[in-house]
Order: C-alpha cells, then structure tokens, then sequence
C-alpha cells in the first residue's frame, strides 16, 4: 500500500503538468514518491511520456508540393489585384 | 541585418519574423512569401489534423494566409506572426468542420469537465523502441489514426501543445479558452491518446498489470 498522501486519481489528475515540469517541488516530490510505489501509476506516466515524445518531431500530414504551388498562385495573383487596386504597382508581381 | 540580442525566443525559427512583417507590409511580397514558407507545413499540418480532410486543409491553408496577407495592416504585433495566422486557421478549420458535419462536439467552448473523468484501461509497458518497429509510413499512419479518433476540442489542444509545442498560453491565446480549460483538455487528449497507442505498442507477452481502480 503507497505509503504517500497522493491517490492514484490525484496523480493521473496532476500528471499533465508533472510532464511538463510545471509542478511545485512540494507537490513533484509527492508524485515522484506517489510512482515509485505504484506500478500502475508508474506505466501511466511512463507511457503517457512516450506518448508525447513520439508526436515530437513527427512530420505528420507533410505539404504536398502542388499544395504550396497552388497557396503561392493564389497569393501572387492577390498581390497583383491589391496592387492593382492601389495604382501604379511597386514592381512587376510575380504570376 | 542590425545586431539585435534574440530575447530568448520560445522558437528560433520566429527569428527575424518583425523584420518580415514590416517589409511584408510595406508591400515586400518576397517577405510575405517567406513567412508563408516558414509556416505553410506547420499550418497544413495543423489544418489538415483538425479538418482531417485533404481538400480542406488545402482550403484552410490558402484562406489563412490571404487573409492574413488582407490583414496585415491589423496586425498589432504583439503576438506573433505565427500565432496570429495559426488562430486564423484554427477558426477556419473549426467552421469546415462545422459546415461539414453538424456536430456538436465541434465547439471548443462546450463545457467538457463534467463530461467524464479520465480514461485508464489499459495498463501495459511498451516495447523499448515501439519506433523500430515501424517504417516512418507505418508509424505516421498510427499517430494520425490514434489523432484523427479524438473529439476535435481535445485533437485541437493536442495538435498546438503536443505536436507544434506552443506554450499553453499561446494555446489558450489561440483558441481563445482559459488556461485552466487548455490543461484540462489537454490531460484528456494525452490519456486518450496513451490509450489507443498503448494497444498497438505494448509489449507482447508480457502479463497486464491490473488497474485497481
């Protein structure tokens, strides 16, 4: 039986910010203490941790090429009716 | 370019975005093209997470930055460029989802502490290197599919605090919510996400601990 104050419900309730590091030393070294008798616990936060890590740095959902040619038309095409509208343009835009 | 002291930016690739957005909106087109450079993938990504649809990603993305090309003038600059474009595309994103489904958990204000505790099932180690095992491909495809099976308020929270590392104040900034409501949600994003990842990488053979609940 965990010996500490810190349920297993207040743990999972604080281990958001535990990860981030955004918790006062008082209360991280009760959830430090809370894991190191709780197996449970302890497979949560290790694998709630290695949920975040692996999203790091992943290059989900890459641009496809023809998406950026596409969004830099449109912008080319916008900047030339702006300047259009503003009178004589700043310099030949781009199409 | 002047030497100016970087004043620890959260993000180094934000370095020199002032000096862009000035000549961007002093009529430099070559600056505004660079800002859309520098966060086109980050702002597709985001979309396409959201909308969790190709066309529409697309269309976020290109409504985005024309507007945010329109606006320019608006812009106070006291937050950053690319907070400022990333809200403009979350709130284009939320309104494709909006238009597609008439869903109500598309709302991000919905008040979701009540709704239910925090989900804890299963209760495994995972492999050592869950990442080995996959090709890129393979482990792109998970993490999407583990992503795309949230509530669009906890995939939202998750995509700009996990995935583009915003702070949490730059995530309640952008989607407009507390602080307090960030965190929240996100807790139960992460958990959920821990959840459906935890039956794909768990170790094989290995006995599950029982959860005393």
């Amino acid at each position: 039986m965990p010996s500490s104050m810190i349920t297993c419900k207040d743990f999972l309730r604080e281990l958001s910010d535990y990860l981030d590091d955004a918790t006062d030393p008082a209360l991280r070294a009760e959830l430090e203490r809370h894991i190191s008798e709780c197996p449970n616990c302890w497979v949560i936060c290790d694998t709630t941790r290695k949920t975040i890590q692996v999203y790091k740095g992943m290059d989900l959902h890459p641009l496809p090429e023809k998406v950026h040619e596409k969004l830099m038309a449109a912008l080319a095409e916008r900047a030339a009716r702006k300047a259009e509208k503003n009178g004589p343009p700043a310099g030949e835009p781009q199409r | 370019m002047p030497e100016k002291p970087l004043q620890a930016p959260r993000t180094p690739v934000s370095a020199g975005e002032g000096d862009l957005v000035e000549r961007a909106r002093a009529g430099d087109m070559e600056a505004f093209a660079e800002l859309v450079r520098r966060y086109e993938r980050r702002i597709y990504r985001m979309a396409r997470q959201i909308t969790q649809n190709d066309e529409d990603a697309e269309d976020v993305l290109q409504e985005s930055f024309l507007k945010a090309f329109e606006h320019l003038d608006s812009f106070q600059g006291q937050s950053k460029f690319y907070t400022w474009v990333t809200r403009i595309a979350v709130n284009e994103s939320l309104m494709k989802l909006r238009k597609r489904k008439s869903d109500r958990t598309v709302s991000l204000d919905e008040n979701i502490e009540t709704d239910e505790e925090p989900i804890v099932r299963e209760i495994a180690v995972w492999d050592d290197t869950p990442e080995s095992k996959y090709s890129q491909e393979e482990l792109r495809e998970i993490l999407e599919r583990a992503i795309d099976s949230l509530k669009p308020i906890f995939r939202t929270v998750f995509i700009l605090r996990d995935v583009e590392e915003m702070s949490t104040e730059e995530t309640a900034e952008v989607l407009g919510l507390s602080v307090a409501a960030v965190k929240s949600r996100l807790l139960r994003a992460r958990l959920q996400l821990r959840e459906r990842l935890t039956r794909v990488f768990k170790r094989k053979g290995d006995g599950i601990f029982g959860y005393a609940k």
